[in-house]
């Protein structure tokens, strides 16, 4: 997985951590709301974030089995793959 | 014997200012906050000047975090998240981090409208077949309660936490309905105010209805002519006022400063009845909504020191004075100083209500009533009632000791209220 990918997603991620979480606490296993504290309601915005980041369309499936940091790597993988 | 409630804290977001000292200064040095507004030209509206708060990023960063100032539309609630905290801070009240909300700290907060320009890009993204991609602040930036819900959560507050509608009554009838929930002693104290969202969308209605003054484009310091013979419509204004009203037990055993008390109030309707209508006030209930505010504040007519009217710059003016003196039983040099801020910050629309009484109240502070402006030209019908000494053009070195404030709204809507200097 390349490490590019977990840079701009962390870089993606930061601005919607609560105040005791930072960007150094970002490993490729968090979960998004049980560790980094994420207001589930962001989460959508994450996802559109990442759309616009990497020009792709997440589809409902997708924003549901986005859990995880390494989740949204594998699903962003995946996606540049399909349109490459 | 109900509980006596003061105020003991005040802020504003407005445009003559985004302090009280820099508020009541331009209310008291006749400062206009009325400027020219290209959007409105661009857009071709009839009237292109309008009374809009200068929010800086200093102000924004200090109140809001980054995140929530992503994609942050709505005016109204910019302006009533600041008005809202200034007033908790002036009031000296702390906010508590801890896990326990604020029980007896309560929140009434109204608005007209909320978010319209957040409502507007969802409109798009959806017509666009785009609705995923609203993001997750088009709800709360759209709703109604959005100021008193973003309120809630800054300020920690566990008692009633909520928002009411009543058109330009907004901010007045809010300060009885905590005045009551406090009497009731189902609070100790509640943050009230209003606000307003700025915007061609929140305006144009009231520009297609051609009740905007449109001669005044070049010129817009002058177009906010409250009382005067040349009135030509009411300059539409935007912001947000914010007041911390509170059981006089609780402001004392916090040793709190008491800007005033308030007496009694009333809150009425015309019922589209007897001249009322969806945009005219039912004269016999206006009056009666003054009586019965005097009535239920236990004060003789003859010690009201001042009016803060409604006073829109219409030609509804006279009509208004008229109820007054009517209700009062009051005229010629025995009617109060009358005093209108609209002439200074334009027709706030829901939130001038709040901001109106924020003014009023720092009267009492700066022992002064304030003067209006635009209003050398006293109408005739007005002059015939109130002796011009009692409009003044220029603040006057009186120390009131009680100032009736009163709103209307559309939909036939009153709301009036009794405030006193603080008697201990």
């Amino acid at each position: 997985m390349p490490a590019e990918h977990y840079t701009r997603l962390q870089e993606i991620i930061k601005p919607y951590l609560p105040e005791d979480v930072t960007v150094e606490d970002i490993k490729e296993d968090s979960h998004f709301i049980n560790e980094l504290n994420i207001n589930s309601a962001n989460l959508v915005d994450i996802i559109l974030d990442v759309e616009d980041a990497y020009d792709i369309v997440l589809e409902n499936e997708d924003m549901e089995n986005m859990q995880t940091v390494s989740d949204a790597l594998a699903i962003i993988n995946n996606k540049l793959e399909g349109k490459a | 014997m109900s509980r006596r409630v003061v105020i003991t804290g005040m802020g504003v977001c407005s445009p003559i200012g985004n302090d009280l000292d820099t508020f009541a200064g331009a209310l008291q040095n006749g400062v206009s906050g009325i400027r020219f507004q290209p959007l409105l030209s661009d857009l071709n509206f009839g009237c292109q000047i309008a009374g809009k708060p200068i929010v800086n990023d200093e102000l924004l960063n200090k109140y809001f975090t980054s995140l929530e100032l992503r994609d942050l539309k709505a005016t109204g609630l910019v302006y009533g998240v600041i008005a809202g905290c200034e007033a908790w801070k002036d009031a000296g009240l702390k906010v508590d981090e801890k896990d326990e909300p604020d029980w007896d700290s309560g929140i009434i907060f109204g608005a007209g409208i909320l978010g319209v320009d957040k409502f507007r890009d969802a409109i798009y993204k959806v017509d666009e077949q785009q609705v995923r991609r609203l993001g997750s602040t088009t709800v709360i930036q759209t709703m109604a309660s959005g100021i008193s819900a973003y309120l809630g959560g800054k300020l920690g507050c566990g008692n009633q936490v909520t928002t009411n509608s009543s058109a330009c009554t907004t901010g007045t009838e809010g300060l009885m309905m905590a005045c009551d929930r406090i009497q009731a002693n189902k609070a100790e104290r509640i943050l009230v105010g209003s606000a307003s969202d700025s915007g061609p969308y929140v305006w144009g209605g009231f520009d297609a209805m051609r009740i905007l003054p449109r001669k005044y484009n070049t010129d817009p310091e002058k177009a906010s002519r409250p009382m005067s013979a040349s009135a030509s419509g009411f300059v539409p204004g935007s912001g947000a006022g914010a007041l911390v009203l509170e059981s006089l037990e609780s402001a004392l055993s916090r040793g709190a400063r008491i800007y005033a008390e308030i007496l009694g109030g009333f809150v009425n309707s015309g019922g589209h009845r007897n001249g009322g209508s969806m945009t005219a006030p039912n004269s016999k209930a206006v009056q009666r909504c003054i009586s019965k505010t005097v009535s239920n504040a236990a004060i003789m007519p003859e010690e009201i020191d001042a009016i803060n009217g409604h006073l829109t710059a219409t030609s509804k003016d006279p009509v208004e004075i008229h109820n007054w003196s009517v209700a009062l039983g009051l005229k010629g040099s025995e009617f109060p100083y009358v005093n209108a801020f609209k002439g200074h910050m334009g027709h706030c629309l829901a939130a001038g209500g709040a901001l109106e009484s924020v003014g009023t109240i720092l009267q009492f502070r700066d022992r002064q009533i304030y003067g209006n402006i635009n209003c050398e030209d006293l109408h005739p019908d007005i002059g015939a009632v109130v002796d011009p000494e009692k409009v003044p053009s220029k603040s006057v070195d009186y120390p009131p000791k009680i100032i009736a404030k009163a709103s209307f709204g559309f939909g036939d809507v009153n709301a009036c209220v009794i405030f006193s200097q603080y008697n201990p």
